[in-house]
């Protein structure tokens, strides 16, 4: 198998390896150098400068008030982001809906929802009570009623702050979904067909997997998005998230920067995670696509099923197949 | 297409199911016209498959024979006439009055798990393993228990020569090996007829010649199978009728023979190019 050559192949028993100096590149190492001197001030600023006030930003960081903030935030965010989800995803498929009532139904929820700003909903579920006294269970467009309660019972502001965002959050995300169904190859679902599997089935389990790979990374973006817009709840007003709790305490020992710094610390640490839970899905929903082992010993892992002991001359096979299975 | 191939004596084959129904069509398509808006596609076909035989259509890209093999497993629907599968309608029913009814999702499905279909694209699940597509519609569809269908799975892939590519993503196999996949994944359903949408159009060269090897065992056993291909030779060597189809209308059609002496102008023209 003379054509089977590895880029880098160490071990291999290659009598010509070349053996060459790399491109000499002054530039970037001038680039570097500068890059290097400003971080390097950026640094020595943020630490040295007395403004910052770092000793507050250590006595608040782990306050209970700010613990509790950082417990709200990130339960709105997940409250809000899984409602979403949903949501999305049953708009997304109510648009491909054959039935146009609810291809319509679905196109006037994302216009009516990305038409209008995520604060003026807030504030409009903050006052839903007002609006809607009563919520009762009974015939439609009849007095009749089986059993009833009271808004302010139901709708309460953390209520209210999670249902605001998710209801708003869906309306893109369901664009997202949708570009993401669009995305998987029409025969896939006509394989299904001729397999015999209902439409239901068919979105469940051949499209909506395929799709996932296209739709979390904007989702990542979206819940890391959440993550900061759940400090809009103050319109509710809700007041309990990290944004509002650590402004309460500013306001009340006039240190609004170390206290911001604080913030920032925690939404930092906390878009890192997601980024990790992003990764890992990523990982997941590529199942079957990621990229080839080719001549990558040592650096990727064996793919599944793929043995130490694989015949060295089905590599380039493989290979050849690699962008059909794309299309596939 | 070695040795593992033959363990296949225990097949419930097309030539026991044709001995139950002598003299009845597995497929039998009338008068069929098919038009996508003003594109006439299909011009009136008839065509009869008896049980157990396979027929080979043949005939320029645009002839309409991708089509009609998609109306068949109704990937498309009828514009006009009928086609009838084991004497059954597909698509509708004719109710007491004599008007017709379109059929739901649940009836087209049933009607559909007679029939399996193999695709020039493959169109194999790429997130599932190769053992994990051909199981897919065996649980899923019939609700098979999931050991049995993975043992079931595991014996057509055995079949089609791929037992020790159980495990493999389709993007970790070459063109032929994902093809013969997906022949294992229609045949898990235990068909009673296979369409073939031209198998080995987007195959390398030297990659032909294993899914060909497959199809022929199949034919061997009795199974029924439409095939729409280019490839003469297997036409000839395989076929118990070839179709010749051009401009939406059945040109010339006959036993494999037609190949070697075609009647009419436009098959001998098309020969001579594909040749």
């Amino acid at each position: 198998m003379p054509h089977h050559v590895e880029p880098d192949g160490e071990g291999l028993p290659i009598p010509n390896r070349i053996s060459a100096k790399p491109v000499r590149r002054t530039g970037s190492i001038v680039a570097a150098v500068v890059v290097a001197i400003l971080a390097a001030m950026l640094v020595k600023g943020l630490v040295t400068n007395p403004r910052f006030e770092w000793n507050i930003v250590w006595k608040y960081l782990f306050n209970e008030r700010v613990l509790e903030g950082v417990g709200y935030t990130l339960l709105l965010t997940v409250i809000s982001m899984v409602v979403a989800i949903v949501l999305a995803v049953i708009l997304a498929i109510m648009r491909k809906s054959v039935n146009p009532v609810l291809r319509g139904v679905s196109w006037f929820y994302i216009w009516f929802f990305r038409g209008t700003p995520v604060y003026t909903q807030l504030v409009f579920w903050g006052l839903f009570a007002v609006l809607i006294p009563r919520l009762s269970i009974g015939i439609p467009l009849t007095s009749v009623e089986f059993w009833s309660v009271d808004s302010q019972t139901v709708i309460t502001a953390f209520n209210a702050a999670w249902i605001g965002l998710a209801l708003n959050e869906a309306a893109y995300l369901a664009e997202i979904v949708r570009a993401g169904l669009e995305a998987v190859d029409p025969g896939q679902a006509e394989a299904a067909q001729a397999l015999g599997m209902k439409r239901s089935m068919i979105m469940r389990r051949v499209i909506l997997p395929q799709a996932m790979r296209i739709i979390i990374p904007p989702t990542g973006n979206e819940t890391i998005g959440m993550l900061k817009t759940t400090s809009l709840v103050l319109a509710v007003p809700f007041t309990l998230e990290l944004q509002y709790a650590t402004n309460a305490i500013a306001n009340r020992i006039y240190k609004p920067i170390p206290l911001l710094i604080v913030a920032s610390i925690w939404y930092l640490l906390i878009t890192s995670i997601l980024m990790v839970i992003q990764s890992m899905l990523e990982k997941h929903f590529g199942k079957g696509f990621e990229a080839r082992p080719v001549g990558t010993k040592g650096k990727q892992p064996p793919l599944p099923g793929k043995t130490e002991g694989e015949p060295k001359d089905d590599v380039d096979k493989t290979n050849e197949a690699a962008f059909l299975g794309y299309n596939a | 297409m070695s040795d593992e191939n033959k363990d296949l004596a225990s097949q419930d084959t097309a030539a026991e199911r044709r001995a139950a129904q002598p003299g009845r069509p597995a497929v039998e398509a009338k008068r069929v016209h098919k038009a996508f808006g003003d594109l006439h596609v299909l011009k009136g076909i008839d065509m009869k498959v008896m049980p157990g035989t396979v027929t080979v259509i043949l005939g320029p890209s645009g002839s309409g024979k991708s089509t009609f093999l998609r109306l068949i497993n109704q990937l498309e629907t009828l514009t006009g006439g009928e086609i009838d599968v084991n004497g059954e309608m597909i698509g509708y029913k004719r109710l007491a009055d004599g008007t017709l009814q379109t059929l739901n999702d649940k009836e087209v499905a049933a009607q559909r798990a007679k029939l399996g279909m193999v695709f020039q694209k493959f169109n194999l699940f790429p997130h599932m393993t190769a053992l994990e597509n051909v199981m897919e519609a065996p649980v899923h569809v019939k609700r098979m228990p999931k050991a049995q269908a993975r043992e079931l799975a595991a014996k057509e892939l055995t079949r089609v020569g791929l037992g020790d590519r159980l495990d493999y993503y389709p993007s970790q196999l070459s063109g032929g090996q994902q093809q013969r996949v997906a022949i294992a994944r229609a045949l898990a359903m235990k068909p009673e007829i296979m369409l073939f949408d031209e198998p080995t159009s987007a195959l390398d060269p030297e990659l032909v010649g294993e899914v060909l090897g497959v199809m022929r065992q199949l034919a061997d056993e009795g199974m029924t199978m439409i095939v729409v291909t280019h490839e003469i030779g297997f036409a000839k060597e395989v076929a118990d009728q070839v179709v010749f189809m051009d401009g939406g209308v059945v040109v010339e059609s006959g036993g494999p023979g037609i190949i070697d002496d075609p009647k009419e102008p436009r098959f001998k023209d098309f020969l001579q190019h594909v040749l």
